[in-house]
């Protein structure tokens, strides 16, 4: 735990923050600045995340993609606090949580198989520590709370991190998630996404609380409320949780600025005002100044961060643009460890049918 | 094992006590099962002897149970835990079907889930509403799940043995009002995708499972004196389905009725008939029969016994099958 900040059941009334929404350093913050050189890292990681986003975006309109959720605004979450992880720690994401998954490590073509509806997981999570993502809203927040119990009682030092929506908290998951946390003193971080709705619900109609922070008080979880749109915010309140040994409920306030996925229709529910206040409040550009005001960012490294980014996305449509074998005898593959009778014969009508 | 008779639920604890002596990943944990033994004391005694790191109380919620117990196994360790009663699993069937069931499959075999999921399911013990239910089907229906019953206390040792150790989640169906039928424990491992022939016999076989195996059993006993040879076979495993047990006996019989007690329409006897229909069509003597619970909510505990299959209304059944050669003239050679 920071020596500066006592961990309280009781999130505080104003989101915490490191930077304001110009870049300029909040006087008086509790929370820890990172280094200069994590810094550079979290706005390095933004800026190819956001590319990633927006190829993303674009194959689904190439049809490469089935559907793809978009998590443009919320980068500083994404980054912000995988970035917080260590190696030896877990992450259990959502389906919106994709640029987490690069974030983390996880080949981008692989996390974006399951969205290509080549097979629900791409990739492996045991390798990158990821579990697979979680498309029932809150579910992940108990296999989180299991998990870190289980590295508890191993004696591992390993800490959890699961990502959930403003909308996941209302599911009975959650709360049950808190509560054997709360119990057990779990290793694990709730971080909450507020991105404003769930599909088209507004938090009105979501919540009653005075924060979804305050969710953690009655079940002896320490609660904080952070704005989701400061990365440098986000990745010390979630070092400092992880850190804590016990759990933790982070509130992010923060925006999707694209609609719920490429098949819904934002405008619907809400207006080009409220976007265009959010997009003033832009985490990407909010570190870039900053750091351009320290002089840690000039020009060249800017348009490096930059070339990086075009050659990640160009990397991304190369491998998707690509069309990939499929092999059906693999739907009876991972049914069971040793497939039963009844798929062997399955699995040999297919290939008959096929031949 | 020893020559001693041991109740069912005694056969289950040991069960349990042997596997966590045994592997230092396996938990046990649940509502009340940690001092108190569980409602059914099949876990009489654990916490004393393992420690309460390794068998424990829960929170009240099973959603909770299953989802939490699905990390400690993504994590390498192997949970046992406890649905209290049949009906009180339902809030927990999202984690199963949805997560449980599947993460070997999405993870392409990088992940399994070594998880056992114990569910004292059915009637007959003058139980409330919500304590009798028999959820056979919603299982048995979910790929990936590994469905199992015991009719007997040998088994239930057995097949929670190997449940255990099995890599994949195993829903492990406990016929409640069977837990204090005592029996001998034998040494014999038993397979986990293997129905047995509990008793010979030559003119019908009687499948059943779990609860209804005792009433098989005595159905053929009392069915001796019609002149009737019935053949029992015990599924044991409900998921995967032993073809090959069932239709070998079928063919040998000619005839067969298929009994549980849960609700009949959409249910588990529902895919023996067929099954059995499929490949044995023409060694069948008559339609393949079932005798189930009729298809209303589990009844209050003053009517249970007309809603739960029982010697007559199974003997009636096997009589309905038109045995007498000589009418009906159409028994095989
Ligand atoms: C259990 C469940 N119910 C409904 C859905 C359909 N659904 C998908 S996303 C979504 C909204 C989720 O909102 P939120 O948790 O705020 O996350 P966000 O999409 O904003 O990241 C809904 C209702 C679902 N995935 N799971």
């Amino acid at each position: 735990m920071s020596p500066t900040r006592e961990r309280t059941l009781l999130p505080t009334d104003e989101p915490l923050s490191l930077l304001d929404k110009d870049g300029s350093p909040v006087a008086g913050s509790p929370l820890v600045m990172p280094d200069d050189d994590v810094l550079l890292e979290l706005h390095r990681r933004m800026v190819v995340g956001r590319r990633f986003d927006t190829q993303a975006t674009a194959l689904t309109r190439q049809g490469r993609l089935a559907v793809y959720p978009s998590s443009r605004g919320q980068e500083a979450c994404e980054v912000g606090s995988v970035l917080a992880l260590r190696p030896a720690d877990w992450l259990f994401p959502t389906y919106r949580d994709t640029v987490a998954l690069v974030t983390r490590g996880v080949d981008p073509a692989e996390a974006l198989t399951l969205l290509q509806g080549d097979w629900h997981s791409g990739y492996d999570p045991c390798a990158h520590r990821v579990g697979p993502q979680c498309t029932p809203l809150a579910t992940n927040t108990l296999h989180a709370v299991g998990f870190a119990h289980a590295a508890r009682l191993k004696g591992e030092d390993t800490s959890v991190l699961v990502l959930l929506g403003d909308g996941a908290t209302s599911e009975g998951d959650t709360h049950e998630a808190l509560n054997f946390a709360g119990v057990w003193r779990a290793p694990v971080v709730f971080l909450v996404q507020n991105n404003g709705y769930a599909i088209s619900v507004p938090m009105s109609k979501q919540n009653a609380a005075p924060s979804l922070a305050h969710k953690g008080i009655g079940y002896g979880v320490p609660s904080v409320l952070v704005d989701g749109n400061d990365v440098a915010a986000v990745y010390a309140v979630v070092r400092e949780a992880l850190e804590s040994g016990g759990p933790t409920l982070i509130e992010a306030r923060t925006y999707r600025i694209e609609a719920h996925t490429n098949a819904d229709d934002a405008t619907r529910y809400r207006t080009p005002d409220e976007v265009a206040a959010w997009l003033d409040r832009d985490p990407v550009d909010r570190i870039e100044a900053y750091l351009t005001s320290r002089g840690l960012l000039d020009a060249a490294r800017r348009s490096a961060v930059a070339a990086e980014a075009e050659e990640f996305a160009a990397r991304v449509r190369a491998e998707l643009n690509a069309d990939r074998p499929r092999d059906p005898a693999a739907l009876f593959e991972h049914v069971y460890a040793t497939p039963t009778a009844q798929l062997r014969e399955q699995a040999a009508a297919l290939a008959e049918e096929l031949a | 094992m020893s020559g001693v008779p041991v109740s069912m639920a005694g056969a289950l604890n040991r069960a349990l006590a042997d596997a966590l002596a045994d592997d230092p990943a396996v938990l046990v944990f649940g509502e009340d099962v940690g001092p108190l033994g569980g409602v059914f004391r099949v876990t009489d005694g654990l916490a004393a002897r393992f420690g309460e790191a390794r068998v424990f109380d829960t929170p009240l919620a099973e959603s909770g149970i299953v989802g939490t117990a699905i990390g400690m196994a993504m994590n390498g360790l192997r949970p046992v835990v406890e649905m209290q009663f049949d009906a009180f699993a339902y809030p927990a069937f999202e984690q199963i079907t949805s997560h449980l069931a599947k993460m070997r499959n999405r993870t392409r075999g990088r992940v399994s889930l070594p998880v056992v999921i114990r569910v004292p399911y059915g009637g007959g013990i003058g139980g409330v509403e919500h304590h009798c239910d028999s959820s056979e089907a919603y299982y048995a229906h979910t790929p990936g799940l590994t469905v199992v019953t015991p009719g007997t206390p040998d088994d239930a040792y057995h097949l929670l043995r190997a449940s255990i150790a099995s890599p994949d989640p195993v829903i492990f169906l406990e016929p409640k009002r069977r837990y204090w039928t005592k029996g001998e424990l034998s040494d014999v491992a038993v397979p986990m995708d293997r129905a047995v022939v509990r008793r010979p016999g030559a003119d019908v076989t009687l499948i059943a499972y779990g609860p209804l195996m005792a009433t098989a059993l005595e159905t053929a006993e009392a069915a001796v004196e019609e002149g009737w040879e019935v053949e029992v076979v015990d599924l044991r495993s409900l998921s995967p389905f032993d073809d090959a047990t069932v239709c070998a006996s079928v063919r040998r019989t000619g005839r067969a009725v298929v009994v549980h007690e849960a609700s009949g329409f959409g249910g588990y006897g529902a895919e023996v008939v067929a099954r059995v229909t499929e490949r044995c069509f023409h060694h069948l003597h008559a339609p393949v029969l079932r005798v189930t619970g009729f298809d209303v909510p589990y009844p209050p505990p003053k009517l249970e016994e007309h809603h739960l299959p029982g010697v007559d209304r199974i003997l009636d059944a096997i009589a309905r099958l038109q045995w007498d050669d000589e009418v009906v003239g159409c028994r095989g050679a």
